[in-house]
């Protein structure tokens, strides 16, 4: 690690990226999004369905604050 | 009996080959230096981002998790399915905070959460509360995975004692010998079971009950009174505030904190941030098997006159699957108890050899002897569980547990807060925890469990009825909220005015011995040389 100081203000440049992840945490917890039958997908209410579709915003969210924030050589990602 | 002769060989078979491989897991990434806590409690810091998953995953998803969470939508309907939106919300919420903690323990050496506070606020007193804490809100955790491997020899009407006697002796006897190398390995196969066991469920079961319409509408009937499959006024506060509380404490636990620092470096977290939510799919899904047993008309197991809830997932494979895939089924449920109770018992005796042991008993331990009194904690840990269970009542260990959720919410102020500022005194995080963790208990002390005839610690909500008119504020006469939500605020508010209190008499700081870079440390920075005890300025008392 040459810069290690370098890096540090990187990651400090780009962390404004990270309230982006207050969008999946808040979605989640808004009950009134969610807390009826209609409409139905596969015979699941909409209670079910759209709950577990969070999970595919959880995912993206994170992912995508994950990419908007690589800054050091850990974050490449070529290890097992 | 002689029905469930194939379940019962099948599930043996799977165990034994399971046990086998903790055993040989010590020499999986052999190191050159067993004896030290880095290696034998965190597996050499070395993990990768796909051992990381199935650890982490196997850690968190516990199979009383997959035991309890149907049993709760089998019993109460939608509040159950809070499983999901807890398990989807927490990693977004906690990606800053644990690449945080990840470098600077990274840097420091810790092992524990309560090293890390420790260091951070100088006083040795929040610490110990911080590991005190935190044992205590594991142990009963370990004993409830003895309940989902309980639930699973009930279904094969297997007498539990002393299948759960041998069950742990093994458990214990690898978790001696290879560390956190048995639960990363084993991790593998358990998840790996799993999820074929679900996929083949959520497939196969809806066929044949005659479709998801039918399954829902059955659950619809059973809970009629109460809205259906759907969340009512009364409990969609609960709902909300026992999600955000749950996530808040997950990764407090310090057996989260373990399969984290165990990673490699700050890229596996974040990767895995966004990878771990797969498994909440998977829970959401199993959590759904509780609507098919009420579909499948499933008569849970009763013993002693109590009718245990616990058992109908065992019961619902017992009766759908092929004997030979039930055993398969409950192989996979007793394995996933053993990862996390391996993890957990890691975890609490890393703490008792960090932050008891080396703090007050042994000052100059060498890292040998640290590794030794973990291997030996870990066993005394183990122990306890499985003398809880057996001698007291699984109901106990359960109702712990509830209590264990809000008791480990009150380190937050000093574990999450701490990661981002020094600027509450210490005797701020004191006195918020004291404040904190009394409201806490009074609280759940005064919720009876009308289905197990307890008076007392007999569920989560709290009936804000109990305390003012709920109608005056607009929400339902009979709204409810998580305990751990509403002490963890109070803990919150304690800390903040008391830190004021102490900067107005300027009552001493403690010395923080972490700078703002070691927060952003990656792989193959260097580790911070510890500073000797006469290097750092001693706190003046107050004047």
């Amino acid at each position: 690690m040459a810069e290690p100081h370098a890096r540090s203000d990187r990651v400090r440049a780009t962390s404004r990226w990270h309230w982006l992840l207050v969008v999946p945490v808040l979605v989640p917890l808004l009950v009134f999004l969610y807390d009826g039958k209609d409409p139905r997908l596969f015979g699941f209410p909409r209670f079910y369905w759209l709950q577990l579709a969070f999970i595919l915003l959880g995912v993206s969210s994170t992912a995508l604050v994950y990419r908007l924030t690589r800054v050091g050589p850990s974050d490449r990602g070529t290890e097992s | 009996m002689s029905q469930h002769i194939t379940e019962i060989v099948i599930a043996t078979i799977i165990f034994v080959a399971v046990s086998a491989m903790g055993f040989i897991a010590a020499r999986w990434r052999r190191p050159e230096n067993m004896a030290h806590l880095d290696e034998w409690g965190l597996g050499g810091r070395s993990f990768g981002s796909w051992i990381t998953w199935f650890l982490v995953g196997g850690d968190l998803y516990t199979a009383y998790t997959f035991v309890a969470v149907p049993a709760l939508l089998f019993g109460a309907g939608a509040t159950g399915f809070f499983a999901v939106p807890y398990t989807v919300i927490v990693y977004p919420m906690v990606f800053v905070i644990l690449i945080r903690l990840w470098s600077v323990s990274h840097r420091h050496g810790f092992v524990t959460p309560a090293d890390f506070v420790r260091a951070r606020t100088g006083s040795s007193t929040v610490a110990l509360l911080v590991a005190i804490t935190g044992i205590v809100a594991t142990m009963p955790y370990i004993a409830l995975q003895l309940v989902g491997i309980e639930s699973v020899l009930k279904a094969m009407h297997v007498n539990p004692t002393w299948a759960l006697i041998i069950a742990f002796a093994i458990l214990a006897a690898y978790t001696y010998q290879s560390g956190l190398r048995a639960p990363a390995l084993i991790a593998f196969v358990k998840d790996a079971l799993i999820y074929i066991i679900i996929l083949i469920a959520i497939i196969y079961i809806p066929y044949k009950l005659g479709g998801w319409h039918k399954i829902f509408d059955a659950a619809d009937a059973k809970f009629a009174k109460t809205n259906g499959t759907l969340l009512n006024h009364a409990n969609q506060w609960q709902y909300v505030t026992l999600a955000f509380g749950s996530a808040l404490a997950l990764f407090l636990y310090p057996h989260s904190i373990t399969g984290v620092l165990a990673s490699r470096n700050r890229g596996v977290i974040k990767r895995n941030m966004a990878a771990l939510p797969a498994y909440s799919l998977l829970l959401g899904l199993i959590a759904l098997l509780g609507y098919m047993a009420i579909a499948a008309k499933v008569k849970p197991i009763a013993s002693n006159g109590t009718v245990d809830t616990n058992t109908v997932v065992p019961v619902l494979f017992d009766q759908m699957f092929p004997h030979w895939l039930a055993g398969i089924a409950f192989a996979a449920v007793a394995i996933g108890a053993l990862v996390p109770a391996a993890i957990m018992a890691i975890a609490a005796a890393n703490l008792f050899t960090r932050n008891i042991y080396k703090e007050y008993l042994k000052r100059d331990a060498t890292p040998a002897q640290e590794a030794t009194a973990s291997k030996i904690a870990s066993l005394v840990v183990k122990a306890g569980a499985v003398v809880v269970i057996l001698a007291i009542s699984p109901q106990f260990s359960i109702d712990l547990q509830l209590i264990g959720g809000v008791i480990i919410l009150q380190t937050l102020p000093a574990v999450a807060i701490g990661l981002y500022t020094s600027w509450l005194h210490r005797w701020g995080l004191v006195a918020g925890w004291v404040a904190g963790m009394g409201l806490g208990m009074w609280m759940l002390y005064q919720i009876p469990n009308i289905a197990t005839k307890h008076r007392h610690f007999g569920g989560s909500a709290f009936p804000l009825a109990n305390w003012f008119d709920p109608t005056v504020i607009h929400l339902d006469a009979k709204t409810t909220m998580y305990v751990g939500f509403i002490a963890v605020l109070t803990n919150l508010v304690v800390a903040v005015l008391v830190t004021l209190l102490c900067r107005a008499l300027r009552a001493a700081d403690g010395v923080d011995r972490t700078r703002p870079d070691d927060y952003l440390a990656d792989e193959g920075d260097a580790r911070a040389t510890p500073p000797t005890e006469d290097q750092l300025p001693e706190p003046v008392p107050t004047a």
